[in-house]
């Protein structure tokens, strides 16, 4: 099967033993794969060795589309129709959007979020970001010559649960299968944990090019876990390249008018940008209709301009020490993320609130891709078992609205996933026979101040008096920081559920068609790619179940053990025909038929991990 | 081990209100690094399940014995005196007064020194109930006399997060004069910005 094989110069290809699973990180100025070879994490390069993929997709007039940098190439020429900083626009409306004015392109409020206008429709920023994964996906698959497992993908931690879903989606409809979402600053600690087995408080400081994000996580033997997050998923290096990008123009005394002037002057901002990492002064310079833009920037006018933005950003790490509630001296070290956080300012910033210098040892750019790839390798059961563990938090509070408008919060930020919480509401007027159920997540008291996921309604309720009814509200959120809720009214026991999950105006059409065109993939086959995942699949169990009987066969019976090797049995046959509903069915009932012997492991397991450490030496 | 043991059981730590946080964090990563549903990832649907549904649980349990609050108040449900059975009944008049006297103190402060000097009361009381909470919990094993204690704890708790809110908007207002001032020295440093002659 050649899924399974990984053509690895040197290495004996052991079907078994390997599963090529990337980790992707899907940046808001660029993105990168990469992936565990020869025990190491390394990112992936194009055909021309280049690493970072622009986060740029252009859509032709000829119904073609160019991603990265011949999309970057034409940014200049065809700005309207050239999607840069795509991340920005995920999950959000065009009200969450200030500065949608200011963009070269024309956004549109679509179903669940904006859409932008392009010469082939408006385009959903789910569809754009899916370009830019379909492309990693491509050029990971041509790295390994194989399909890919699986894939990590990241997120801002701050990124609420409508970005998330947005993110996942647009990785499901370039074909990807998405083992795990994991926050951004979490991959980065994972990077920088295993290479320097670290143990103890750390903080990372991520400043990528459209979000912040700071989180404190505690590392203790594998255990990766997040003490306290916090962040602004609408400020970035994009916000210092527009500060000066202001500055300019009206230092220069031009306007920008046309979409091609504003990403002129944002490219110059840009370039400027990254000189005064090393130069104290640097040129802006471009041709606009209006004239010609050209001003000299000397550093200290920069950070002054910018000083703002790295105060936001030390507000929100004060506010995560706060929540944490641990000193500056307990942290042992701070990481530097982001290609951003390569101005001077920012490292001097972060520098003077700790009263050290951050660790930069790894590439900034690429320690997101590294860590995730380590996680995908461990989720895909390549390293060892037991080595790593990462518990991770939601970022910002899950509530329903009440009366007045007013939320009642169900689930705290900082609150270790998975996690499901229940609260028990009333009925407002006698008789009542439904309840309306509006989700809302942010810290806010006010429903209008926090963010919308979700309305549902609860029905049948029987008529009571006001107040007598009992509806239990249940949140559950998953290991990737998803949510669900059910309600459900106990006298009675009607229920109602809803997964959070937006529209992104694609039709169930539109998706598989998406899928099958395989974003210019060579695969065009779904049968049989489904077919193929299935047969893996059965594969997994099968190894999983057989490994589990050899381990802890002890806990059957005679009759048990028999059972469940009949159902493997039947699987391992139904595996070789070439229907994949037989697949299914039998991979179903193996799972079935383990179900009171995985109860027992896992009973075993924990006891395994309380022993030795019994209560009297507390 | 199973999903309905109590807390303390679940995380082999014995039912008692005096904990040590370092091993609580040891027992709950070691137990949920056997649970959580990333160690069966390859193992199908209903290990899956299982695995989600045991590291929910572990989460619970330990977010409720970490904070000494939500834990003091389970020790009295687990002995039978669960706190919503109190609700009803009258706080003695001097707690009633000295909230009152507390939350008109917090409504009039302006300053983060007036919230901070509050900050200081409020913490010393909650010193004093948590002590009196833990007597009766481990030494007089009276959950019966701790209840009404964890009451006062509980509005102490709420005024503490009152005054943390407060403290954090009083910030946020001088950080928002702080970045007014940034703003006045950039525009001062643009004044001084010389055009380089080309």
């Amino acid at each position: 099967m050649a899924l399974l094989q990984l053509s690895e110069p040197g290495q004996s290809p052991d079907p078994h033993a390997r599963r090529v699973a990337v980790g992707i990180d899907l940046g808001t100025t660029h993105s990168l794969v990469a992936a565990v070879r020869h025990g190491h994490a390394v990112c992936l390069p194009d055909a021309q060795g280049r690493v970072l993929l622009p986060s740029i997709v252009r859509y032709r007039s000829d119904g073609g589309c160019d991603v990265g940098p011949t999309a970057q190439a034409m940014q200049g020429e065809d700005p309207e129709h050239t999607i840069a900083s795509v991340k920005r626009l995920m999950g959000r409306k065009l009200a969450d959007l200030p500065h949608a004015g200011r963009l070269p392109y024309h956004l549109v409020d679509g179903p669940g979020m904006v859409q932008v206008s392009t010469p082939q429709g408006h385009k959903s920023p789910v569809e754009i970001s899916a370009q830019i994964l379909a492309t990693l996906r491509q050029r990971a698959e041509d790295t390994f010559d194989s399909e890919l497992f699986g894939a990590v993908i990241t997120v801002p931690a701050y990124f609420d649960d409508a970005q998330r879903q947005a993110t996942k989606g647009a990785a499901e409809l370039a074909g990807l299968k998405v083992m795990r979402l994991i926050n951004e600053p979490t991959a980065a600690a994972l990077a920088y944990g295993l290479d320097n087995g670290s143990e103890g408080l750390y903080l990372i400081y991520d400043l990528g090019g459209g979000t912040f994000d700071v989180s404190l996580l505690r590392l203790s033997r594998g255990v990766f876990e997040v003490v306290a997050t916090g962040g602004d998923s609408a400020l970035g290096g994009d916000d210092f390249d527009r500060a000066l990008a202001a500055w300019a123009l009206t230092r220069g005394g031009l306007a920008a008018e046309t979409p091609r002037d504003k990403q002129a002057v944002l490219s110059a901002a840009r370039t400027a940008k990254e000189a005064l990492t090393a130069q104290t002064q640097a040129l802006v310079q471009g041709v606009l209709s209006t004239g010609m833009l050209d001003v000299v920037v000397e550093r200290d006018v920069f950070d002054a301009a910018t000083k703002p933005l790295i105060e936001r950003t030390i507000g929100v790490l004060r506010k995560v020490m706060r929540d944490a509630r641990v000193d500056h001296g307990e942290v042992q070290g701070v990481v530097l993320v982001g290609g951003a956080t390569r101005m001077p300012a920012v490292r001097r910033a972060v520098e003077a609130y700790f009263g050290r210098p951050p660790l930069t040892n790894l590439d900034p750019d690429q320690v997101v891709a590294l860590g995730a790839a380590i996680q995908a390798n461990a989720l895909a059961g390549n390293s060892r078992e037991g080595e790593l563990l990462l518990l991770d938090v939601i970022p910002l509070s899950l509530g329903v609205e009440t009366m007045g408008g007013l939320v009642e919060r169900i689930i705290e930020r900082n609150t270790t996933i998975p996690v499901a919480k229940a609260q028990e509401f009333t009925t407002f007027k006698d008789g009542q026979s439904a309840m309306a159920i509006h989700v809302v997540q942010g810290e806010r008291e006010l429903v209008a101040d926090c963010r919308s996921l979700a309305r549902f309604e609860l029905r049948g309720i029987p008529p009571m008096a006001a107040g007598a009814a009992r509806i239990r509200v249940t949140f559950q959120v998953d290991a990737d920081g998803l949510l669900s809720v059910s309600a459900r009214e106990l006298t009675a026991g009607v229920e109602a559920s809803v997964v959070v999950k937006p529209s992104y105006g694609l039709t169930d059409d539109d998706v598989a068609r998406m899928l099958r065109e395989g974003f210019g993939s060579a695969e065009v086959d779904m049968e049989q790619r489904t077919l193929r995942e299935a047969r893996v699949d059965a594969e997994r169990l099968v190894l999983a179940t057989r490994s589990a009987l050899a381990t802890d066969g002890d806990l059957l019976n005679a009759d048990e053990r028999a059972s469940i090797e009949q159902r493997m049995a039947e699987l391992e046959s139904a595996r070789a025909a070439d229907d994949v509903a037989v697949i299914r069915a039998a991979l179903d009932a193996l799972a079935d038929s383990t179900e009171g012997f995985a109860a027992m492991r896992m009973n075993r397991s924990i006891r395994s991990a309380l022993t030795g450490r019994r209560v009297e030496e507390v | 081990m199973k999903l309905d043991q109590d807390d303390f059981a679940l995380l082999g730590l014995p039912r008692r209100f005096a904990l040590d946080a370092a091993v609580l964090n040891e027992r709950w990563r070691a137990v949920q690094s056997k649970v959580h549903p990333d160690r069966f990832a390859s193992e199908g649907a209903a290990a899956q399940r299982l695995a989600m549904q045991w590291a929910v649980r572990i989460n619970e349990a330990h977010r409720r014995l970490k904070d000494p609050l939500a834990r003091a108040s389970y020790l009295c449900e687990l002995a039978g005196h669960p706190l919503r059975e109190h609700e009803g009944a009258a706080m003695p008049h001097e707690v009633l007064a000295r909230q009152m006297e507390w939350h008109e103190t917090l409504a009039a402060a302006t300053s983060p020194d007036a919230v901070h000097a509050l900050e200081r009361d409020v913490a010393a009381r909650l010193k004093v109930v948590h002590d009196a909470v833990a007597a009766d919990l481990d030494e007089r094993h009276d959950a019966a006399a701790a209840a009404p204690k964890v009451r006062e704890w509980m509005f102490l708790a709420r005024l503490r997060s009152e005054i943390e809110r407060r403290l954090e908007a009083l910030e946020h207002a001088l950080a928002s004069s702080e970045a007014v001032d940034g703003l006045r020295v950039a525009q001062a440093a643009i004044g001084a910005v010389r055009r380089v002659p080309r």
